[in-house]
């Protein structure tokens, strides 16, 4: 069996009692509130109150960990190549020019630049704690009923909780069906070179698919024999009742975002500038 | 009063086949009946099941000819939905029809479909629960379960709904021996609670009629070739004539030259009168005598002291050790989870011991790697389509050579006598799609026999199989057995392929090895089967009620008396 890379956990916190629907629109708002927003006052905040959000939600770091550092690697990427491929993009946002060094291939390093980055930066740190929260602190059989709340059809959400439902399943075939086939002498190993092994996965992907189409099809049996599509709408066993804290996070969130917004446009556009 | 299922002059064909499956069906079944319908497989039970439900047409087109009503409604027309609230159905594959991430989700699923809302929901969740006694798992998840468990939370179900009809399609075939006697006593028993008319479809008669049945329907080439009470049938010659095993404590008074008269309650070992038929069993048994033991002497396995565990403090299988000598037909039998997969993972390398000894040919096999230990043992995985990956058969067949990089000549030569020996030559050049689930079977064989291994590992090798189809693998791997001289080794649920085809079971238990001997002393030991979750034979029951002592004994000669007469009818 393989460890999850982000997995919940049953905790008994503000957050975790929270509906999975709350939590994923907090995370929606978040987002698209980090996304207009280049004010680095407004991102500040964002990012200390995030934090502090996800503290309260006692979260380890055994459940995130591998998951965060692969989103350090892909943010100091993502730096890098804006700074290669546009070096000059914060001195034409903030209009002014601050040298600070000579970098090699007559490239200059400007403080606009830097800081301009620096808020890119932040951007990801904003947006990250808001999709752990959601993600380890909502109970799987809660996410479809929270998709189809903010308005998925129901017969998409449900495909969300049946996915999750056959991933271990699937897993355990792919496992079963690739040992059987090494010991057939069609290895997987780093002994094969990459056109082997590419012509090799076919012999585990066509067993896997066939044994997986089986599967489906007793389930869909399974489904339509219990009614499933039955109805326009459906009602949800693990879905929870929005209640007190719930309304308070979504307005509390609604009201942040709208003053977020205004606060960021009060100067005319989205960026703060202290170059000026 | 009105029958709650009626079928007249029924006929169904799908659009897929030339020939109609069902013919000229008259049937009636009554409200709080309990009926078992057999057949062989092919026959047309589950399509006249998948009729009562709607599936057919509504899911599988087809065409109809005739009346069918299901309380009062034509199924096809209500269609799959409609007929959902008068037929729960609960389909075979226990882990395949778990829907829901956990039990309560899969119980409130129906409900969910329906919007009801969410207490009330709850509410019948619970009740549900109850009746199935699975309340303290409600928040489990459907890997935690054990087989016994899932079928529980599979009729919970259906039962949320106010059901009229049960309809349970082969209840029985992915169950270990004694989770699938608790199974039908469960049927039994919630179709009493509930006062529902309940239809089992099996073709395990004997352990279908653990439980009293009012009425057995036979189905054969489509059409009903006997609907009457079960006494009737077991003392009449319909079973032989479908092909269906009919129980083993009936085989053997038969044997022992009488004849069975339907007053004695032939239905049930527990109830049968055995009194006409004592003397002549226990004159049947001092006059038989065993086929004396085949013996075994080179060493091709051996395993010693054998551990493993993904957490030391949980040991998966604890200090087993066993010997398997060449040319022997061995069983290994155990409970889920009882470590027969893991036992056979660490044999063929695909997970490495804690501590212990595997020997191969007396030689240790730890620096053998995963393709090198393939070409001494082969393993056999239960469906076919978990192995097969090429189109046409002989690609297939020569996969195991090609990847070994021996000259096509060779290969050529050796593909053309593993398909000989298969029974797979004239359809050589089919493709695989083409053939029926026991010749895919042989194909999955014929891609591992190509490598000549010394020993052969199969992982459930009649799984899902009726009687016919069942006696044509098994009698094809007898024959590889005794031509070839190859050693097989089955992990298997079956009782009756331990007993009939194996000369010795290895029994695991909770990750020990609790015996090692002769099927017929462990399935007449009540302390092992209890523990291994197996089931004593009915021949046990029989030997004690007729006062011969030595049980094993008699389910021995039994035996040999059954492989040396053993005519199959194959027309």
């Amino acid at each position: 069996m393989g460890r999850r890379l982000i997995s919940y956990e049953e905790k008994d916190t503000w957050i975790h009692r929270l509906s999975g629907f709350t939590k994923l629109f907090f995370f929606l708002l978040w987002c698209v509130t980090s996304a207009l927003t280049f004010d680095t006052r407004v991102l500040i905040v964002m990012l200390i109150a995030g934090v502090a959000i996800f503290i309260s939600s006692k979260t380890t770091w055994k459940q995130v960990g591998g998951v965060f550092q692969a989103i350090l690697l892909f943010m100091v990427l993502n730096l890098l190549f804006i700074f290669i491929f546009s070096p000059y993009e914060g001195t034409g946002i903030y209009g002014t020019w601050t040298e600070v060094c000579k970098l090699p291939f007559g490239v200059k390093l400007t403080a606009e630049q830097l800081f301009y980055e620096f808020n890119v930066m932040l951007k990801y740190f904003t947006v990250v704690p808001s999709v752990f929260i959601f993600l380890v602190t909502t109970d799987p059989s809660e996410f479809a009923a929270s998709l189809n709340a903010i308005g998925v059809p129901y017969s998409i959400a449900y495909s969300v909780a049946i996915t999750l439902r056959y991933i271990p399943d699937v897993q355990d075939d792919f496992s079963r069906i690739r040992n059987a086939q090494a010991a057939r002498g069609i290895e997987m190993g780093k002994k094969a070179n990459i056109f082997d092994r590419i012509r090799r996965t076919a012999n585990i992907i066509f067993p896997l698919l066939f044994s997986t189409m089986e599967r489906i099809d007793t389930v869909s049996n399974a489904m339509e024999l219990r009614g499933f599509g039955k109805k326009k709408k459906r009602t949800w066993y693990a879905g929870k009742k929005l209640s007190i804290p719930d309304y308070i996070v979504i307005v509390s969130s609604l009201l942040f975002m709208i003053a977020a917004l205004l606060f960021t446009w009060m100067d005319g556009n989205r960026f703060y500038n202290p170059f000026i | 009063m009105e029958p709650i299922i009626e079928f007249k002059n029924f006929c169904f064909q799908y659009d897929s086949q030339t020939e109609p499956t069902l013919l000229d069906i008259n049937l009636k079944i009554y409200p709080k009946e309990r009926v078992l319908i057999v057949g062989p497989s092919g026959s047309g039970k589950s399509t006249l099941a998948h009729c009562i439900n709607a599936l057919n047409p509504c899911s599988r087109p087809g065409k109809t000819m005739g009346t069918l009503k299901v309380d009062g409604v034509d199924p096809a027309k209500a269609g799959v939905f409609g007929m959902s609230r008068i037929v729960g159905t609960v389909l075979q594959d226990t882990d395949g029809q778990f829907i829901g991430l956990t039990v309560a989700e899969d119980i409130a699923f129906a409900l969910e479909n329906d919007a009801v809302l969410q207490e009330s929901m709850k509410r019948r969740v619970d009740e549900v629960s109850e009746l199935i006694e699975m309340k303290p798992f409600l928040k489990h998840s459907p890997t935690a379960l054990s087989g016994g468990q899932k079928q529980r939370v599979s009729m919970g179900g259906v039962l949320v709904d106010d059901v009229k009809i049960l309809l349970f399609d082969e209840p029985l075939a992915n169950l270990d021996p004694s989770t699938g006697k608790n199974a039908i006593s469960l049927i039994e028993e919630i179709g009493q609670k509930r006062d529902v008319t309940v239809l089992i479809i099996e073709h395990r008669l004997e352990d279908a009629l653990y439980r009293d049945v009012d009425r057995i329907i036979v189905v054969g080439e489509g059409r009903i070739v006997y609907d009457g009470t079960p006494a009737d049938l077991l003392c009449s010659n319909i079973l032989n004539e479908q092909g269906i095993r009919e129980p083993l404590y009936l085989t053997a008074i038969k044997h022992a030259g009488c004849e069975v008269s339907p007053e004695d309650h032939p239905e049930s070992i527990t109830k049968m009168n055995l009194s006409p038929y004592r003397d002549a069993l226990r004159n049947w048994y001092e006059h038989t005598e065993t086929v004396p033991k085949r013996i075994h002497k080179n060493e091709v396995l051996s395993v010693s002291d054998l551990c493993f565990s993904y957490k030391p403090e949980e040991p998966v299988l604890k200090n087993i050790s066993f010997t398997i000598y060449e040319g022997e037909m061995l069983s290994l039998v155990g409970k889920n989870g009882a470590g027969k997969t893991t036992l056979s993972s660490l044999i063929l390398g695909f997970i490495a011991p804690t501590s212990g000894e595997i020997k191969l040919l007396e030689r240790d096999i730890t620096p053998l790697s995963v393709k090198e230990r393939g070409e001494k043992i082969g393993l056999v995985m239960q469906s076919p389509n978990q192995m097969i990956s090429k189109p046409m058969i002989r690609d297939e067949v020569a996969l195991g050579l090609k990847v070994r990089g021996i000259p096509e000549e060779e290969i050529n030569k050796r593909v053309e006598k593993v398909l000989k020996i298969c029974g797979l030559w004239p359809f050589r050049n089919w493709p695989v799609g083409a053939l029926s689930f026991g010749q895919k079977k042989r194909v999955s064989i014929a891609s591992i026999l190509v490598l000549e291994p010394k020993i052969l590992i199969l992982d459930e090798p009649t799984a899902g199989q009726d009687y016919r189809h069942y006696t044509e693998i098994m009698e094809f791997l007898k024959e590889l057995n005794q031509t070839m001289g190859l050693t097989i080794v089955m992990i298997t649920h079956d009782m009756h392929l331990m007993l009939e085809y194996t000369d010795r079971a290895i029994v695991l238990s909770d990750g020990e090895l609790i015996a090692d001997d002769h099927p017929a002393k462990i399935l007449t030991d009540k302390e092992i089967c209890e523990r291994a979750y197996l089931k004593e034979t009915s021949l046990y029951e029989l030997s004690v009620k007729c006062g011969i002592e030595e049980a094993d004994s008699f389910v021995e000669r039994f035996i040999s008396f059954e492989r040396e007469n053993r005519k199959w009818a194959d027309d």
